[in-house]
C-alpha cells in the first residue's frame, strides 16, 4: 500500500458512509453490552426493517460513549444525539419518532450540554462512540494511519522524538516521566535489536480507560506504537494486555490481522524501509506485572517480579534489548501530536503537564463513566459540575485517585488542579486515571485497610519490606478498626509505612503505604477516635500521665 | 530459538490434548510462550491439574519448577476444577464503595462457603476479582461469564438460589 492508496481508502469509505441518512451508533463496551445494548442493536436493526430503512441507516458497534452508568447507550449521526437507558420500546421509538417523524425521543435524551461532556476535551477518546472499532477503513476515513504515513515518508527517526519531546506529554501509566525524552535514550542506545512494548495490564482497581481506548479504538494504538518503533529503530512491539478484558484482546486482535492485511504493519510498511511487527501478550492477573521490569519478565514467560534498576528497561529490557515502554493513553497520543504538530498538543492543559488525562469516574458520584479532561483542570470541577457530586442525602468527603498506590483527596483540596505535580502536594497521585469519589457513608480506616489488603495479595514476594510490612500494617489497621488499638501502635503504623516505602525494591512497595498515610494526613481522628481508650492506671515508675495521650 | 518439535501424543487418548498440541506448535514449543499455553491449557480443560502441568512442561522443555511456579504466581490460573457455575464478584474500589462486602456477606452465607472455594455438591464457585472494569454499574459480579451490574445482596442471593434449585444432571 502507498499512501496514495491510503488516501483512496479514506475517501472510499467517506463516500461510502455517506449514502447513509443517518448512523446509529450503539455503545459495544464491557459496560453497555452487560446493560443489553446486542439486544438493542437486533432491536433497531428489526425496527429499521419494519420501516424500509435498512439500507439507508447503517447500525454500528462503538466504543465506551462515556456515560457508563446510564447505558445501554445510542447515539445517531450526524445530529449527534445522545440517548440513555435505551431499552426495547425506545429502541423502536427512536426509529419511528427520530429518524421516520423527526422530533427526537425526549424521554432518553440525554443532554449534552451537561458539563459532563462540555467541559470535556477529547483527544485520546475522540474516535470512542463515533467508528466502529472493528473495521480499519472506518479509523483510516477519520485520518488513521496519516500520522504513520507522514512519519515513514516524511521525517527522519531524530524529527519524531524531536516533536514528541516538544509536545511535552509525560507517561499516562502515572509516573510521568517525559515521553520523548525516554524515546531518546532508547534511541541513542546502540543495538540491532529494539523492542516497543505497550503496557495495558490495566490493574488498578477502578480504572476502566485503557480498556476503553482497547475496545473503542484499538487501531490507534497500534499506530502509536508503530511510530514509536520507527523513531527508536525497532522492528517488533508487544502488547501486554490483560487476560480480564476479553473483548479487549478479541478487538486487538482483529486490528493487527486488518493492518497486516493492508500492509500498515508488518513489512515495508506504506512502500517504505520500515518494516513493525506488533504482536499480543495476555496477562495473568497480577498487578505487580504494572511495575515495567515485572512486565517484561511475565512476557518472557516467567513469574512477574520485578528486579533493581538500573540497567532500565531503556538499556536492557527484553530478553536483555533495549526496551521502550509506555503505557496504552500513551501511545493513544502520539498520533494526534504528529498529525497536528506539538504546538498544538502543548496549548492544552498547563505548561508543566500538557495534553488531556481520561479519568474513570465512578464510586458514591451521580454522573458514572469514562470522561476525557484538560490538564489543570480542578477537582471540583470533575467532581461536582462534570459528576453532578455525590447521591442526595450524603456528603462528598473524598476522592482517591491512583488506586492502592494513590491517595485520598478531602473536601478541602478539591481546588487542586489536577495535574502530577499538584496531586503530588497533596499526597496523592495522578497515576493512570482512577478517580472513585467516596462519600460519608466511607470510613477511611476501612478504606486504607482494603487497600493495603489488595496490597498484601498483590505483593510478588521478592522483596521483605513489601511481603513482611505489608502485612503487619493490614494487621495494625485491622487491630485499629476493631478497637483494639494503642497510640503507640498508631506510632508503629506510621514508622512502619515509612520503613516500606522507603526500602522496598519497586513501585508496589514503594508506593504501597500511599493511602494510609494520606488518610493519616487528612483524617487522623479517624484513626484516633477507634483508638483504645487508656485504662485508668498509672504506670509503674515513669510517672506518666495517661490522659495526655 | 529452540527448533519446533511435535509434541508426543498424550497416552490417555484424551482428544483434549490434540487441541493443547495445537497451541503448543503455534507456538513453536518456545518457553517463553509458556503463560500463553497455560492459557490456552486452562481454556481447554477448565483448570490447570497436576498431569497438564507435567505434560506442558515436558513439551516446552522447561523444568516442571517453572510450569508450577507460573501457574501459581498468576491469580488467573486456578489448580482446582471450579464449580457448574461461577459467582465472580468483583471487589474493585468502586465496587467497595458500593458494598460489595454486603454482598460477598450474603453470597457466603447462602452457599455456606467462603470465597475462592466451591460448594461441596460442586455447583458453585465463589470467586473474587480485583476489578472487572466496569466500574460505571458498580457493584458489579460475573455470573457465569455475564456481567451482571448493579447488584444488590438480594439479587445475589436470588441468582444463588436458583442455581442450588437447578436439579443435578445425572453423572456418568
Amino acid at each position: 500500500m502507498t499512501v496514495e492508496d491510503l488516501q483512496e481508502l479514506a475517501e472510499q469509505e467517506q463516500a461510502r458512509q455517506a449514502k447513509f441518512s443517518h448512523r446509529l451508533m450503539y455503545c459495544s463496551a464491557a459496560g453497555c453490552v452487560s446493560c443489553g445494548s446486542l439486544n438493542i442493536r437486533d432491536m433497531l436493526k428489526k425496527a429499521l426493517q419494519e420501516k424500509n430503512l435498512a439500507d439507508k441507516v447503517e447500525v454500528i458497534g462503538t466504543g465506551c460513549m462515556g456515560l457508563c452508568g446510564e447505558g445501554p447507550l445510542v447515539k445517531v449521526l450526524p445530529e449527534g444525539t445522545l440517548y440513555q437507558r435505551v431499552d426495547e420500546a425506545a429502541a423502536k421509538r427512536i426509529v419511528d419518532e427520530h429518524l421516520v417523524q423527526g422530533p427526537i425521543v425526549q424521554d432518553n435524551v440525554v443532554d449534552i450540554t451537561h458539563p459532563f461532556f462540555a467541559a470535556q476535551f477529547k483527544i485520546v477518546l475522540e474516535n470512542c462512540g463515533r467508528i466502529d472499532a472493528e473495521r480499519i477503513e472506518e479509523y483510516i476515513a477519520v485520518n488513521g494511519y496519516e500520522a504513520l504515513a507522514r512519519v515513514v515518508t516524511e521525517m527522519q527517526p531524530g524529527e519524531v522524538i524531536e516533536e514528541v519531546r516538544k509536545s511535552g506529554i509525560r507517561g499516562r501509566g502515572g509516573a510521568g516521566y517525559p515521553t520523548g525524552l525516554k524515546w531518546g535514550i532508547v534511541r541513542k542506545v546502540p543495538s540491532d535489536t529494539k523492542y516497543v512494548v505497550c503496557n495495558a495490564d490495566e490493574g488498578d482497581p477502578g480504572a476502566f480507560m485503557d480498556r476503553s481506548v482497547l475496545e473503542g479504538d484499538p487501531h490507534r494504538i497500534l499506530e502509536g506504537m508503530a511510530i514509536a518503533g520507527y523513531a527508536i529503530g525497532a522492528q517488533q512491539g508487544y502488547i501486554y494486555v490483560r487476560a480480564e478484558y476479553p473483548l479487549a484482546i478479541e478487538r486487538l486482535r482483529l486490528a493487527i490481522k486488518q493492518a497486516e492485511r493492508v500492509g500498515l504493519l508488518g513489512n515495508r510498511i506504506l512502500e517504505s524501509q520500515f518494516n513493525f511487527r506488533i504482536d499480543l501478550r495476555i496477562g495473568a492477573g497480577a498487578f505487580v506485572c504494572g511495575e515495567e521490569t515485572a512486565l517484561i519478565r511475565s512476557i518472557e514467560g516467567r513469574r512477574g517480579r520485578p528486579r533493581p534498576r538500573p540497567p532500565y528497561p531503556s538499556e536492557r529490557g527484553l530478553w536483555g534489548m533495549p526496551t521502550l515502554l509506555n503505557n496504552v493513553e500513551t501511545f493513544a497520543n502520539i498520533a494526534p501530536i504528529i498529525r497536528n504538530g506539538s504546538s498544538w498538543f502543548n496549548a492544552i492543559g498547563i505548561p508543566k503537564s500538557t495534553g488531556t488525562k481520561v479519568f474513570a469516574l465512578a464510586g458514591k458520584i451521580r454522573n458514572t463513566g469514562l470522561i476525557e479532561v484538560p490538564m489543570g483542570i480542578p477537582l471540583r470541577k470533575i467532581v461536582f459540575d462534570m459528576g453532578g457530586g455525590t447521591p442526595e442525602g450524603t456528603e462528598f468527603k473524598a476522592a482517591q485517585t491512583g488506586g492502592p498506590s494513590g491517595g485520598c483527596i478531602p473536601a478541602e483540596h478539591l481546588d487542586v488542579p489536577v495535574d502530577y505535580e499538584s496531586l503530588n502536594a497533596v499526597g496523592s497521585i495522578m497515576g493512570s486515571g482512577g478517580m472513585i469519589v467516596m462519600d460519608s457513608t466511607s470510613q477511611m480506616v476501612d478504606v486504607a485497610k482494603y487497600f493495603m489488603d489488595f496490597c498484601k495479595d498483590e505483593s510478588c514476594g521478592k522483596c521483605i519490606p513489601c511481603r513482611v510490612g505489608t502485612v503487619h500494617i493490614h494487621g495494625l489497621l485491622e487491630k485499629i478498626a476493631a478497637g483494639k488499638a494503642t497510640t503507640d501502635d498508631l506510632g508503629l503504623l506510621e514508622e512502619l509505612c515509612v520503613m516500606v516505602k522507603e526500602t522496598s525494591l519497586c513501585g508496589l512497595g514503594q508506593s504501597a503505604p500511599n493511602p494510609v498515610l494520606s488518610t493519616l494526613r487528612f483524617f487522623r481522628h479517624e484513626y484516633e477516635e477507634l483508638l483504645k481508650q487508656p485504662e485508668t492506671f498509672v504506670p509503674s515508675g515513669n510517672g506518666n500521665d495517661p490522659t495526655t495521650h | 530459538m529452540p527448533t519446533p518439535t511435535a509434541p508426543t501424543p498424550h497416552p490417555s487418548g484424551d482428544n483434549r490434548f490434540k487441541l493443547l498440541d495445537r497451541a503448543i506448535t503455534k507456538h513453536q514449543s518456545r518457553g517463553d510462550a509458556l503463560i500463553e499455553v497455560l492459557h490456552a491449557a486452562q481454556g481447554i480443560f477448565g483448570f490447570l491439574e497436576n498431569d497438564l502441568l507435567i505434560y506442558i512442561a515436558r513439551a516446552l522443555k522447561l523444568p516442571l519448577s517453572r510450569v508450577y511456579g507460573v501457574a501459581t504466581f498468576y491469580h488467573f490460573f486456578t489448580l482446582k476444577p471450579k464449580g457448574k457455575h461461577t459467582f465472580v464478584l468483583c471487589t474493585g474500589t468502586a465496587c467497595y464503595v458500593k458494598g460489595a462486602s454486603k454482598i460477598q456477606h450474603a453470597a457466603e452465607e447462602c452457599c455456606k462457603v467462603k470465597f475462592g472455594q466451591t460448594t461441596s455438591d460442586n455447583k458453585i464457585s465463589l470467586i473474587s476479582a480485583r476489578c472487572v472494569g466496569s466500574c460505571g454499574l458498580a457493584p458489579v459480579a460475573v455470573l457465569d461469564d455475564h456481567v451482571a451490574g448493579k447488584m444488590t445482596p438480594e439479587s445475589a442471593i436470588a441468582r444463588l438460589k436458583t442455581w442450588q434449585e437447578q436439579p443435578d444432571e445425572v453423572t456418568t
